[in-house]
């Protein structure tokens, strides 16, 4: 016999999107920590804010307004690269006043609070087919060219002057890259909204970093925590009625957590997290 | 023909001229020290040789052949930065990754690649550095498991930019003495920069001093001179053998040990 949470066609939606959103999520995300560009990827989530509601306001797609608010502004963090590393307050600006054109959008598109409530937390069970159609054609897309350039990516993220001196165009690299960002947050802002988009970006692949030191384990086990957390979390939302980006969001802070406590326990949390003195090089 | 050739050169970093009218030769299996106060254009002179900056005038060569950027005949191992040892990745994955790194697709450990990687971490005798994650290698660790990256794909000519900062003298000894053998036994040609003359001595061939955009070179006796010295300092020049060591002094003070230390008195 089928399990109740099986008998709805929304739930089986919500399960099969954020399974598939949760993938690309742990696996970009993997990238994006060893890259030190988290907090990119936070701004990146505050612009589609923008993006979604503006697209709203005049009538159009949600969905096409975050692809093309995010990828552009990914696309122009990549190409301003170095100038902007170090520039956190000036990211911190733009992601605010991001957010603030949001609530100005949703104004004038005369916006109940549920939908802003939804893009802000996530709607995971209110996944229309279309867009779970839209959502598994980036997610292909998105996985085809992080693999296409997995390997110029990684040994620019570990080793940038090295990449240089060996041909590696590592600007377009870094650009394409958080293009790639951008489509994932988009995905994933479906899943757990814009405010959450940490807990799949950044809590499963910061987890799994913790846990090994080998990078194919490493890929594999933030897209396999991202999975987990995200179909536990509609599980237990199913049953417990909490809202499903607060259990998704729980989850990825027990993984979290426990990956620290777990590399404390194996001697590894003071080397891993204190880097070596490095002479001043003046 | 030479490792490197520089006729008449002239590089310069942004508006500032760094080296100018340069010319100089080294031979094929030299093991070169670098050395130059700050500033002086150690890095300049090996970011010209891997073809990341087009000199302002003149030809730079190696091996023959104007630079290009990606020569696989060129190994490098770029200047100390602090990214790399908070990275938990296991030296084996950091090495996998560059191998071919400019190519696209996945970094498969195929068994090719892990016999490359084996070879040359034994080359620097740190098998053992292969499953260690980079967070937890010392200093002379990380040095010894970078300087075997330099030498994937059979270089021919190594480009070494301070492998020795941050080293503890007994850690310094032995890197030094490790590039020594493997330039007889590879039939490499080094190029080391370096703060300090001392750590190198009776290891290299020969050294090439940078300094006031001018640049000497030769062996020790011949640079470490104050008639060849003070032209490159800009400043009359004082150079003290004691014990086996060279102290080059300029109105009494230390200044190689000045300059590592940050307070160059310009």
């Amino acid at each position: 016999m089928i399990p109740e949470i099986f008998a709805y066609d929304f739930m089986i939606r919500a399960f099969a999107a954020s399974g598939v959103v949760a993938v690309v999520a742990g696996t970009v995300g993997y990238v994006l920590v060893l890259r030190g560009q988290t907090f990119a990827g936070h701004a990146l989530a505050h612009v589609a804010f923008a993006g979604a509601t503006g697209a709203a306001w005049i009538g159009a797609a949600p969905l096409a307004g975050v692809l093309v608010f995010t990828v552009g502004a990914g696309t122009i963090m990549g190409l301003l690269g170095e100038r902007l590393s170090g520039r956190d307050v000036v990211i911190g600006v733009v992601l605010a006043l991001s957010l603030a054109f949001g609530i100005l959008f949703l104004r004038l598109g005369n916006a109940n609070a549920a939908q802003a409530t939804s893009l802000l937390f996530g709607s995971v069970l209110a996944i229309a087919p279309a867009t779970f159609g839209w959502l598994l054609a980036l997610a292909v897309a998105t996985l085809s060219v992080l693999a296409a350039m997995g390997r110029p990516l990684l040994f620019a993220t570990l080793q940038p002057e090295l990449a240089e001196a060996r041909g590696v165009p590592v600007r377009a690299v870094g650009t394409v890259f958080l293009a790639l960002v951008a489509l994932t947050v988009a995905q994933s802002i479906q899943v757990v909204g814009v405010l959450l988009v940490f807990t799949l970006m950044v809590g499963p692949p910061a987890a799994a970093q913790l846990l090994t030191t080998r990078l194919g384990a490493g890929l594999a086990l933030a897209a396999g925590l991202a999975l987990a957390q995200a179909w536990l979390g509609i599980v237990v939302s199913y049953y417990t009625d909490w809202p499903t980006g607060f259990c998704i969001a729980t989850l990825s802070a027990l993984v979290y957590f426990a990956a620290v406590g777990l590399n404390r326990r194996n001697g590894r949390g003071r080397s891993a997290t204190q880097s070596q003195p490095v002479p001043p090089i003046v | 023909m030479s490792a490197v050739d520089l006729d008449k050169v002239t590089l310069a970093v942004g508006n500032a001229t760094v080296l100018s009218d340069v010319s100089l030769a080294v031979d094929q299996g030299e093991f070169i020290g670098v050395l130059g106060p700050n500033g002086s254009g150690k890095t300049t002179l090996i970011r010209a040789l891997l073809g990341l900056i087009r000199p302002v005038a003149g030809a730079v060569a190696v091996l023959g052949r104007p630079v290009r950027r990606g020569n696989p005949a060129v190994g490098y191992l770029p200047q100390a930065r602090s990214t790399l040892p908070t990275t938990s990745l296991a030296g084996r994955d950091l090495l996998a990754v560059s191998i071919d790194g400019h190519r696209l697709g996945l970094p498969f450990a195929t068994a090719e690649v892990r016999r490359e990687i084996d070879r040359v971490l034994d080359s620097v005798e740190g098998r053992e550095l292969a499953e260690r994650p980079l967070a937890e290698m010392s200093g002379g660790e990380r040095q010894r498991l970078l300087i075997a990256q330099a030498l994937i794909g059979k270089p021919r000519l190594l480009l070494l930019d301070e492998p020795l900062i941050g080293l503890d003298p007994h850690q310094q000894q032995r890197v030094v003495e490790m590039i020594r053998r493997l330039t007889r036994s590879l039939g490499l040609t080094v190029l080391l920069s370096a703060h300090e003359l001392n750590q190198l001595l009776g290891k290299i061939d020969r050294v090439l001093y940078l300094g006031n955009r001018r640049a000497a070179i030769g062996t020790v006796d011949e640079v470490i001179r104050p008639a060849v010295l003070s032209p490159l300092y800009g400043a009359p020049i004082q150079v003290v053998r004691a014990d086996g060591h060279i102290f080059v002094m300029s109105h009494g003070r230390d200044i190689e040990r000045d300059y590592a230390h940050g307070h160059s008195h310009a």
